[in-house]
């Protein structure tokens, strides 16, 4: 094998000709903590490492148009301790504190973890619940696209050649709003979801709900963004009946694999149990502000 | 191609050295700097025993590359001793007997002492959550539990 090649661009721009002019395979390292492993048991050989934690957009957290804008190299410890974030998305660092161990999420980054397309992995439910657009960056310009709409299947995503995940914008969030994560694991740490969903609501001022997106993870060779679910609790106040039809639609839209860690039958029940879970955390604190 | 050539700060000294761009900062630590304190474990950032400070961050010195550390700060398990005088966490986990082969102290103890620099008195359940990400195979994890707690406190009355 040719040795590897490491580039750490300070441009974008410089960034994307790199990945663009590549021949063979280019890979770009953020957090390092998918793709060195990869790298180290040989089931990649990239001629080409781009490490894009040297440019500013990838690694900053800002406030634009009364949201968030999040660069997508931004680590899991960076983003749990940035208070206004935290306070506003507490359903998001919900999935990014499971990311993995503190070491892990001192370098692990949410755009490696939609990017690095597990269907399991823990901090996209929320991020596609909340609402969140992607900015991406290649050879053609710039594109904003819904987050659920990056990953595919699992590791593959709906990138191009050249092109470079730079950022994820969090939308204002109205009054009484409120989002939430919950997972099912057979250990409380360090392992990888069986199910996981993730919920974000909006209350108007008689607690009503006007807003809701239900994302089910671990369940389909990708993120589910389920409408069924969320019009199950639009328009209610979220009582036991709107829970109900929540968790029926929630378990009717898996489509699970049976493995190691738990069986289809398993999975399609917990999606259930978890989604109206999630709903209530979500509910309790889109009452709370 | 010619090997990267790094410049990089470990336990406040400056060290020079050249790396191919596949190896990692552990192996950079070991075999070009014969920082051998730190450990290898498992390679893939499940076990912890690599753990060093990279900037301020606790992280696994095998996921990441060792021309990363161009112009950073790392800290190791050498720097944690003052010449013969023992870190408290050091002292206690000989006390305790937190260290039984040896393979996980190092990583245990750099993670235990970023957990102490940002929480002084942590519980029972927060030293275990946070030292989730180190593996030992040797203790049941008890005794580095109670050598955590202990160095705690410790560590707690000599600043008061």
């Amino acid at each position: 094998m040719d040795e590897m090649r490491y580039e750490a661009p300070e441009t974008l721009d410089a960034a994307v000709a790199l990945l663009a002019g590549a021949d063979g395979d280019a890979r770009i390292l953020a957090g390092g903590t998918d793709v060195l492993v990869l790298l180290h048991s040989d089931m990649i050989e990239p001629g080409l490492l781009v490490d894009i934690k040297k440019i500013p957009e990838l690694t900053s957290i800002a406030v634009e148009a009364g949201g968030f804008r999040v660069g997508a190299a931004v680590s899991a410890m960076e983003l749990v301790e940035h208070d206004a974030f935290s306070k506003a998305w507490p359903g998001v660092i919900e999935g990014v504190k499971l990311i993995g161990s503190i070491q892990i999420m001192g370098r692990a980054t949410m755009g490696g973890n939609l990017c690095n397309a597990s269907p399991a992995a823990d901090s996209v439910p929320a991020l596609i619940a909340a609402g969140a657009i992607g900015t991406i960056v290649g050879p053609e310009g710039r594109r904003d696209v819904p987050v659920e709409d990056i990953a595919t299947a699992p590791g593959e995503t709906s990138l191009g050649k050249g092109e470079i995940l730079v950022s994820f914008l969090f939308p204002p969030r109205p009054p009484h709003s409120g989002d939430a994560y919950r997972r099912f694991t057979p250990r409380t740490e360090m392992d990888i979801a069986v199910v996981g969903v993730g919920i974000s609501l909006s209350l108007d001022d008689g607690g009503t709900c006007q807003a809701a997106r239900v994302v089910l993870g671990a369940v389909a060779e990708r993120a589910l963004l389920v409408e069924a679910a969320a019009a199950a609790l639009i328009g209610t106040p979220l009582d036991e009946a709107a829970l109900e039809r929540l968790a029926a639609a929630a378990s009717a839209a898996c489509r699970p694999i049976d493995d190691k860690r738990g069986t289809k039958e398993f999975r399609i029940k917990v999606a259930g149990v978890l989604a109206r879970r999630a709903a209530q955390d979500a509910l309790e604190r889109a009452r709370g502000n | 191609m010619a090997r990267s050539h790094v410049t990089t700060t470990v336990n406040g000294d400056e060290y020079e050295f050249l790396c191919d761009a596949e190896q990692t900062l552990l192996d950079v630590l070991r075999d070009e700097l014969f920082l051998t304190g730190t450990k290898e474990g498992c390679a893939t950032g499940d076990c912890g025993a690599c753990s060093v400070m990279l900037d301020g961050r606790l992280v696994c010195a095998c996921l990441v590359l060792g021309v990363e550390a161009a112009g950073k700060l790392i800290e190791t398990i050498e720097g944690l001793a003052h010449g013969d005088e023992l870190h408290p966490l050091q002292q206690k986990f000989l006390e305790h007997n937190g260290a039984q082969c040896g393979i996980c102290t190092p990583g245990t103890l750099i993670a235990a002492k970023a957990l102490l620099a940002v929480n002084p008195d942590p519980s029972e359940t927060e030293i275990r959550y946070w030292l989730a990400g180190n593996l030992c195979r040797c203790t049941g994890y008890d005794k580095i539990i109670r050598a955590v707690m202990a160095a705690a406190e410790e560590m707690r009355e000599g600043r008061s």
